[in-house]
């Protein structure tokens, strides 16, 4: 099973100064796999997604991302891999078409290519009508939906999703999660974060950060039979009071 | 007399009115409540709290805030309310005590004389003082902000999303000052997109698209959803779902968690979808009743 690994890390450390951000954290993650990767404010879970996108790098620790090592390939990895989060998704004052142009360019995603693959993502967002509309006039729910298709329309082998559905309806959030099953039934893997716990459920594994290390990574099933816990939610509190950085 | 009384408050914004962001809203808070106003980005709950508080007038209808009236008596309500805005609005580049004091002094107030009733958010943000308020984390920036929306005693308490993007710890522990609050005789109108913390709240109202979809206790809108809601899983949960989808004795299905909620249709049998799902080669099957919480009732009220 070994080859099927898609995200490897050993012992990858971040400091900054005298502060441990991300302390010694070995985890494999499989192609295809939905990996939830949760944690408290300030755990370190970002600047351990910076380090496996290529953007940051490590202190110390070995990784490779598609098979591309973290410290020399910085920029074969981020043609690999797709990247959105709540806070940076798609240009508001480009039009929907646009933005698909914009990113899909960026890639080098050949004219032809762009324009049959768009009309096909509109059709299957219900986006037709809004084509030429600006994504800014869009309901936060929709611009999600789109910057997750946008995020992946190069077809990288890894996404990555920080917070997508923050702050998203609830019919919305899980239309939202059907597009990540499509994803991953399709092979694409998924790297995400979330605070709903009832997410984490959705993950094949979820791993638990406290205080820059990974404390618990298993299947939710797993996660709850070892913590004696009735729910995500519980495992989690456990783990995360036992916290001692004050971030919170 | 009610802390808060909303009759009819409408709010359009765009250069013909177009854009109706609070749609003829009304409702009424009790002293000391807790009251949750619980929708997803875009249902309008900011636009409600500017009006609440004064910030905006609205296009048409009324409302007061401890017996003073939005538009006329605005003055005396800006001074007995205290408003938390969504997004982070202290001064970056003062300390953590600087703000402070600033609003207490705004308030004609000193830190001194309303001590008791921040202490306890207070405390844990007093060792750092001197930093600020620019350089705090996000749970910090949290406690730093209640703390002055609270320092001249309002009677009112404005919380507008205060726990989006907030860890689970973070908002367990920021409910729990809530109630605290609450034991000060404290009014609080809260926010939130979160559902879980409806169940938090004395009464809840749920919003969408400006307008409030269902008003009451959380056990009087979990009560109002009558269908029988049957939680199924599967090793396949994706594939589960879309089979369940196109069963005709299902009105809805949806994830929920470790099971999938489906809210059957009258008369449907338990039996029935077990011999439909085992047919269909749904393996390692489980199937039981679930109570409606109060996002199986926001998703019924959101659809219909």
């Amino acid at each position: 099973m070994a080859n099927d690994i898609i995200i490897q890390t050993e012992q990858l450390t971040k400091r900054f100064g005298d502060f441990i951000a991300v302390d010694h954290i070995s985890f494999d993650v499989h192609k295809g796999e939905i990996f939830g990767f949760l944690g408290a404010n300030g755990a370190g879970k970002t600047t351990a997604m910076r380090m496996l996108c290529g953007l940051s790098l490590p202190t110390s620790g070995k990784a490779t991302i598609a098979g591309f090592d973290i410290y020399k390939k910085t920029e074969a990895i981020k043609r690999s891999i797709g990247y959105m989060s709540q806070k940076f998704s798609l240009y508001e004052d480009l039009t929907v078409k646009e933005n698909i142009r914009f990113y899909a360019g960026i890639y080098g995603m050949s004219n032809k290519y762009i324009k049959d693959k768009t009309a096909l993502l509109l059709q299957q967002l219900h986006l037709e009508d809004e084509a030429d509309k600006l994504v800014g006039s869009l309901p936060l729910g929709w611009k999600q939906k789109l910057a997750f298709s946008v995020a992946i329309f190069h077809e990288p082998q890894i996404v990555f999703l920080d917070e997508p559905t923050g702050g998203v309806d609830p019919v919305t959030r899980r239309e939202f999660w059907n597009l990540i099953y499509e994803a991953s039934a399709k092979g694409i893997t998924v790297f995400v974060t979330t605070h709903y716990m009832d997410e984490a459920e959705y993950c094949n594994r979820v791993s638990i950060m406290v205080d820059g290390r990974i404390d618990a990574l298993d299947t939710p099933v797993a996660l709850k039979e070892n913590f004696s816990a009735a729910s995500m939610d519980e495992v989690f509190l456990q783990l995360a009071r036992k916290a001692t950085r004050n971030d919170s | 007399m009610q802390s808060v009384i909303v009759n009819n408050l409408s709010k359009n914004y765009g250069k013909e009115k177009e854009i109706k962001a609070v749609k003829d809203v009304s409702f009424d808070v009790s002293p000391a409540e807790i009251f949750g106003i619980i929708g997803p980005d875009g249902a309008g709950k900011t636009s409600l709290f500017r009006m609440l508080t004064t910030l905006l007038l609205p296009d048409s209808g009324n409302a007061s805030v401890d017996g003073s009236d939005i538009v006329k008596d605005f003055k005396a309500i800006r001074k007995k309310v205290g408003y938390m805005p969504g997004r982070f609005s202290l001064y970056q580049d003062l300390s953590v005590e600087e703000n402070l004091n600033f609003f207490a002094t705004i308030f004609n107030t000193t830190i001194e004389k309303n001590y008791d009733l921040i202490k306890d958010i207070y405390i844990q943000i007093e060792p750092f003082k001197k930093r600020k308020a620019g350089k705090l984390s996000g749970g910090m920036k949290q406690k730093l902000a209640l703390s002055c929306a609270l320092i001249h005693r309002p009677v009112v308490l404005f919380l507008d999303e205060p726990t989006t993007g907030v860890d689970a710890v973070s908002r367990k522990e920021f409910w729990d000052m809530l109630k605290r609050l609450k034991q000060q005789g404290i009014t609080i109108l809260v926010s939130t997109p979160y559902m879980d913390e409806a169940g938090l709240c004395d009464r809840i109202t749920l919003m969408q698209q400006g307008k409030l979809l269902s008003t009451g206790t959380p056990t009087e809108i979990t009560g109002s959803f009558k269908q029988t809601i049957l939680g199924v899983k599967a090793a396949n949960m994706y594939d589960l779902l879309k089979d369940l989808n196109a069963y005709n004795a299902i009105e809805d299905a949806y994830a929920f968690g470790e099971y999938h909620h489906a809210v059957m249709k009258e008369n449907s049998s338990e039996e029935a979808l077990q011999k439909y799902l085992e047919e269909k080669g749904n393996k390692e099957l489980v199937i039981q009743q679930i109570k409606p919480t109060i996002e199986d009732s926001f998703l019924r009220l959101m659809k219909s």
